[in-house]
């Protein structure tokens, strides 16, 4: 086995020839940020968050997709990285329409915390308000593009762990969408397996188990009457 | 030393920030001592906004010409502008409007010819209604902000932990989960 040594945020570490930054700084328990990232799939570099300096190099490189040289040395939190790291935040929330407060997946969010974690109290940028979809045409689940922020990752785990690959990314540039099927509704794609992995994989509220918004709360008047049932004569029966 | 002139406007917001504040509890009492509260739509009854404020808490978005006339007052006549509330700081809900084609017309159209249900007429009340804008903007895109406050609402503790440096003439931290989250 070829071993690599290298330092990252002054940990000298090995790892073994092939390894990935990321996974490196992982092993040195060095925290580096991520959106499009997730273990277990293929790595795309599509979030740039992950972005690192290697001394030497006068370009940033994503941590994610960069595997690791001899005497590498690898800096993960530079002022230049921390001010990148946020205007790549800034610029996805300005693109898309990403309103927390109405949003399935407030307090639960993967960007929502990477905004926290990089400090971004506004966005110096404007706000694009792009006019995009919604699909609940699956019974089960339903996909928000304006909560969508393009990672991919919901591509990338139906087609590398389910074997169904009913995502893809059509257009290009700041058209780009995820689309289901041949750009059908997601409901009349037969290669879907309504497994709900990319519900999962979603780190953002674009793709959401339906039911789970609160306008689509229904009132249920039996469940009235079974505490008043259960209370009065201690019958618990639906 | 003269007592903090301490201001809050509210402009295209639900008021629920005003009301987080007022979730402030005892500590209102304590800031009662120590400001003298200026321009209010919670804790004043005065019409126009005043000169020479120097700290201002402003909810909400800029929607109308109502909204655009008063921030520019605000501004000018306060030394420390604090964005408070994600209306303020992100434009939020009353911004879900711009995907209408970014157009006052657009959302107007929309609202009282679409989705009519009987007597479709576009309103039209001038002077007494104010004008919508096109484009619904977040405070600091329209005038430089000081001090970001997001939340919807900000809870009283993270108004109270904004607010309470400042009467010492300190600058509060503006970082972490308890105090930048938005939503």
């Amino acid at each position: 086995m070829a071993v690599r040594t290298l330092s990252i945020d002054g940990k000298d570490i090995a790892v073994e020839a092939g390894t990935s930054i990321m996974d490196a700084a992982k092993e040195a328990a060095v925290p580096i940020p991520k959106l499009c990232h997730l273990e277990g799939l293929t790595p795309v570099g599509a979030c740039r968050l992950c972005l690192v300096e290697i001394e030497g190099l006068n370009k940033l490189l994503p941590a994610c997709v960069t595997e690791v040289w001899e005497g590498m040395v690898i800096h993960t939190q530079t002022p230049k990285l921390q001010e990148y790291r946020r205007m790549a935040v800034e610029l996805i929330f300005a693109e898309g329409n990403h309103v927390c407060s109405i949003c399935v997946a407030n307090g639960n969010c993967e960007l929502q915390d990477v905004a926290i974690e990089v400090g971004m109290d506004h966005s110096r940028f404007p706000y694009r308000f792009p006019d995009r979809g919604v699909d609940l045409s699956h019974p089960l689940f339903g996909i928000d593009h304006n909560r969508c922020i393009l990672c991919t990752r919901c591509v990338r785990v139906c087609d590398e762990v389910e074997g169904a690959h009913v995502w893809d990314v059509a257009q290009r540039g700041a058209a780009c969408y995820i689309v289901s099927g041949l750009n059908q509704p997601w409901g009349e794609v037969d290669a879907c397996t309504s497994c709900g992995k990319c519900v999962d994989a979603c780190p953002t509220g674009a793709i959401f188990k339906q039911g789970s918004t609160t306008g689509e709360k229904q009132a249920d008047a039996d469940k009235l009457e079974f505490l008043y049932t259960a209370r009065e004569k201690h019958q618990w029966t639906r | 030393m003269d007592k903090i002139r301490f201001a809050t406007v509210w402009l295209a917001g639900c008021s629920g920030c005003h009301m987080s504040f007022l979730d402030l509890d005892e500590f209102l009492i304590d800031l009662a001592d120590q400001v003298e509260v200026v321009y209010s739509p919670v804790g004043c009854d005065l019409k126009h906004y005043p000169e020479a404020v120097d700290v201002c808490l402003v909810e909400g978005a800029v929607a109308n010409e109502d909204n655009l006339e008063l921030i520019y007052q605000v501004r000018r006549n306060t030394k420390l502008l604090i964005s408070f509330g994600d209306c303020a700081v992100t434009a939020n809900v009353p911004a879900m409007r711009n995907m209408l084609r970014n157009s006052a017309e657009g959302v107007l159209k929309r609202g009282y010819l679409e989705l009519a249900d009987a007597n479709a007429q576009l309103p039209h009340a001038p002077g007494i209604v104010p004008e919508l804008i096109d484009r619904v903007t977040p405070v600091h895109e329209v005038v430089p902000v000081d001090i970001f406050m997001p939340g919807c609402p900000p809870s009283a503790d993270r108004i109270r932990a904004t607010i309470e440096p400042l009467l010492h003439g300190q600058q509060p931290e503006m970082a972490g989960r308890e105090m930048i989250k938005f939503g």
